[in-house]
């Protein structure tokens, strides 16, 4: 069976379902639906979601089991099944709805809580809906763990995680040490919010502390727009405008380098893409500190600004600190600036301090690579293709890690004011 | 040792008051100077967007009157397509280049160290195909003489933009000084005018020896069907998600980790989505890579959470008395949900729906990894039956730009900004809807 023929036979059974089981309510009442339970059109829906929730359930499960076994070689029975009967899945989808609409309609009597049964239904849809957050996540860890511990066979893991040099070679004898990226990821970070941290908070104290309702109307929505802009966006400006720039004006006239892509140029960029990020933040933390705070403090004598540094910020501290992990987080995972901003030469750690924090280099970071290993023609047995995977399972760990932390402090600091 | 009070007055400041007075100041002028700093950079980012962008919308055209002999064009004389079809670009080239020949002969323009062949290299690459398709869609022009439009060579497009210089084509081996010359005595007469160009929307993307003829139309419409999938997707799910965590989940274990999963996949790194796309979708579930569905499907799956958090908080902004009445008339929970809370909620869940799509037009790393960096030429058809629903391989808007961002020729560089342009008027209109959809349809409670 086809399952565009298995579509086609478990929607006849929802309508010719919906309207049997209708009709049969109102006839077991002998016409009269105010005997019914439920009004009659409830004893139809039930029907209908009898026939077209296990049908689709069953096809979908059954289709992902044959995945499986045809790509593992799990479930050795299934696979012979399904080779020689390749249209079973669908059959089986097409009982199911049978079967299940079979149980709807025979349940159907007058004393028969339909709406409560029709309910239930619709309620295991949102069930559904509500566990492919779990389900997405779920899959992340898997399809980057299974290519990683691929990797690890082929590789081994002390060399991945200790190694200084990155020399990938699609004819063998790879260097894959992690090492050089990291460093390029938390040195661009690290100037990405050393600009954005200082501007973003300066920029919320004013906002949400002086400014007056007009300034805020204005400067508010710009300062957000910024968030909104994708960032391939931001990539291009480092590309063509910031990095020529700074090669230009700084580099070169000071003899540091002479590459149009360069930390700064990454760090800057993406330093004004967060500010945005930390302001919008800290600005609802700021303003969750309670107003008898600054009046206890400005009543003392305190000027303005000694309120803010002195008992407002401390007092939203834990919450800055949350959203500064969580502008951390964004750099870290941060791709097309540092992809188009960047470079793509890994940082040399064996060349001396000197070249490895000048910041007129040319840097890689790990999102460079998992784009640069991944794209074009790929081969999937090759370390150099599969380091991309463990690459994106140290990055996907880190950002985590870096998330809940920075969750945990602000819900704590928010319950502290409520 | 002096132990005399402090004398201050209102009239006269001491020194230590000016002290904090100047720290306050000086603390307030930080906070402007930031506010500056954002405001500036994102003035700065327009502008050069802007300016490195807008002339992507024109382009310059040379107009040629050529010769179709039909002895070249169509050797039987039947002017039965398929035989037509069969003579390449290669043969309509020299006619393009004898019509320039004759136009320059007629108004007697003279360039000293011009050759035949540097003079035809003013024509883009482009051009005989244009002239080959015109052919084709219309046989009788066989044995006629025409008057034609053609695609000025990318380098001389750039000399009308201030791109290529006469001092620039000195050391330039793809354009001589001569060449310009020719241009400027052909824009004199009129036969060279630099106009807008509707075809970057519309044309498909071009080789990297013709970037006069690239254009936006395959990724335009890659995009658009990949906003059809996560609309179609992300809504419902979003939505239904929504409901169940809002409404109906029991505060248990389950739903706390759903709840911390949320928050959290909101925060990964869209480049990680990716690599599940690639893994999952493409390695596992055997869908093609490139095709509109699989970037539909990771960007709904990156949706998702922003669709979610911004449906429960306007879920949450309904007054529980809407509910309470709705119960007390006797209507089930399911009810309550679907014939009050839900309809009330619409707006808000309308605007955090097309923010979530505004945010996934515009992503492009996830894009990378399942292949929509390939160079794609044909309009991607809405459903093959070989390949199924949005299956075939596409680009998208943002991966465009990266694209031509990845080129030698800098008028590539031009493109990439125009296409930003593009991508950024689609994302100002999503916006602006969804502003004035909460303006209009909010309701404070």
């Amino acid at each position: 069976m086809s399952p565009l023929m298995m579509l086609f036979l478990i929607i006849v059974f929802a309508t010719t379902g919906y309207f049997t089981a209708r009709k049969r309510a109102i006839v077991m009442a002998g016409g009269d639906s105010r005997k019914l339970a439920s009004l009659p059109g409830f004893y139809g829906q039930n029907a209908a979601y009898a026939a077209l929730i296990p049908g689709f359930a069953v096809f979908l499960a059954g289709s992902i089991l044959t995945r499986i076994s045809l790509q593992n070689g799990m479930f050795g029975l299934w696979a012979d099944l399904i080779t020689r009967f390749p249209g079973l899945v669908p059959l089986l989808a097409v009982l199911a709805s049978a079967a299940a609409l079979g149980h709807a309609v025979l349940r159907t009597r007058p004393d028969f809580r339909a709406r409560v049964a029709a309910e239930t239904w619709v309620l295991s849809l949102l069930i559904a809906a509500a566990s492919i957050a779990i389900l997405t996540t779920v899959a992340i860890v898997f399809s980057m763990l299974f290519e990683t511990v691929n990797f690890f066979g082929q590789y081994s893991w002390t060399e991945f995680l200790f190694g200084t040099t990155w020399a990938p070679d699609f004819r063998g004898n790879s260097a894959l040490g992690i090492l050089p990226l990291l460093w390029g990821t938390l040195y661009i970070s690290f100037v990405a919010l050393l600009f954005a941290v200082p501007v973003g908070l300066f920029a919320a104290i004013y906002l949400s502390e002086y400014a007056g309702p007009k300034l805020r109307a204005v400067a508010k929505p710009m300062i957000e727009i910024l968030a909104g802009i994708p960032t391939i966006v931001y990539g291009l400006f480092a590309l063509i405008t910031v990095g020529p720039m700074i090669r230009d004006w700084l580099a070169q006239p000071l003899g540091l380098g002479s590459s149009g892509s360069s930390v700064l140029t990454a760090g800057l960029v993406m330093g004004v893409m967060l500010i945005p990020f930390v302001s919008s933040l800290s600005d609802d933390i700021i303003n969750a500190v309670p107003q008898a705070m600054r009046d206890g403090s400005l009543g003392l004598g305190a000027t303005k600004s000694e309120t803010i540094r002195q008992v407002v910020i401390p007092a939203a501290l834990p919450g800055i600190v949350g959203a500064v992990l969580l502008a951390t987080s964004r750099a870290i995972g941060e791709t097309m600036i540092v992809v188009l901003g960047a470079g793509a030469a890994a940082a040399r750690l064996n060349q001396g301090l000197g070249e490895m924090v000048n910041p007129f280099e040319a840097m890689t970071t790990v999102t460079v690579k998992i784009v640069s290993q991944l794209t074009g023609d790929t081969d999937f047995a090759a370390p150099e293709t599969l380091v991309a995977f463990a690459l994106g399972l140290t990055l996907f760990t880190m950002t985590l890690g870096l998330n809940v932390l920075a969750l945990m402090i602000v819900r704590k600091y928010r319950e502290q004011y409520e | 040792m002096n132990t005399s009070p402090r004398k201050s007055s209102l009239l006269e400041q001491d020194a230590r008051t000016k002290r904090r007075n100047a720290a306050e100041a000086r603390f307030k002028a930080y906070g402007l100077a930031a506010i500056a700093i954002g405001v500036l950079a994102l003035i700065i980012l327009i502008t050069s967007i802007l300016g490195n962008g807008l002339s992507a919308f024109r382009q310059t055209e040379i107009m040629l009157t050529v010769e179709l002999p039909e002895a070249k064009l169509d050797k039987s004389g039947t002017r039965d397509i398929e035989v037509m079809k069969k003579v390449t670009t290669l043969t309509y080239g020299p006619i393009l280049a004898k019509g320039l020949k004759d136009v320059i002969a007629e108004n007697g323009i003279e360039i000293e160290g011009l050759t035949a062949k540097d003079a035809g290299a003013l024509i883009s690459k482009e051009a005989s195909a244009q002239l080959r398709d015109r052919v084709l869609a219309d046989p009788s022009l066989v044995g006629q003489t025409v008057q034609i439009t053609v695609l000025a060579s990318g380098r001389i497009d750039g000399y009308y933009k201030g791109r290529v210089s006469l001092a620039s084509a000195e050391l330039d081996s793809n354009v001589t000084p001569a060449q310009l010359l020719l241009a400027d005595a052909l824009k004199e007469k009129g036969l060279l005018v630099t106009k807008l160009n509707p075809a970057f929307l519309t044309a498909p993307d071009a080789s990297d020896q013709r970037p006069e003829a690239a254009g936006l139309g395959v990724a335009i419409l890659g995009s658009a069907y990949m906003m059809i999938v996560v609309l179609v997707l992300a809504l419902p799910i979003g939505v239904a998600a929504s409901i169940y965590l809002e409404e109906f989940a029991p505060k248990n274990r389950w739903t706390d980790l759903i709840e911390v999963n949320i928050s959290n996949l909101a925060a990964v790194p869209s480049i990680v989505f990716g690599i599940l796309g690639l893994a999952i979708f493409i390695n596992f579930g055997g869908l093609r890579a490139s095709a509109p569905i699989v970037g539909g499907l990771v960007l709904t799956l990156m949706t998702l959470p922003t669709i979610i958090i911004s449906t429960r908080a306007a879920l949450k902004s309904v007054p529980p008395s809407i509910r309470d009445a709705a119960l007390g008339v006797g209507a089930s929970k399911m009810q309550s949900v679907f014939h009050h809370v839900l309809p009330l909620a619409a707006p808000g869940i309308l605007t955090g729906t097309i923010i979530g799509l505004a945010q996934a037009l515009g992503e492009t790393a996830p894009l990378l990894l399942i292949g929509m960096v390939a160079f794609v030429r044909e309009y991607p058809a809405a459903y093959t039956s070989a390949d199924g629903l949005f299956g075939e391989p596409s680009t998208a808007l943002p991966v465009q730009v990266y694209n031509w961002t990845q080129r030698a020729d800098p008028a590539f560089f031009e493109r990439a900004s125009g296409a930003i342009i593009v991508l950024l008027v689609f994302l100002l209109i999503m916006n602006a809807v969804a502003i004035v959809l909460r303006r209009r349809f909010e309701r404070r409670w």
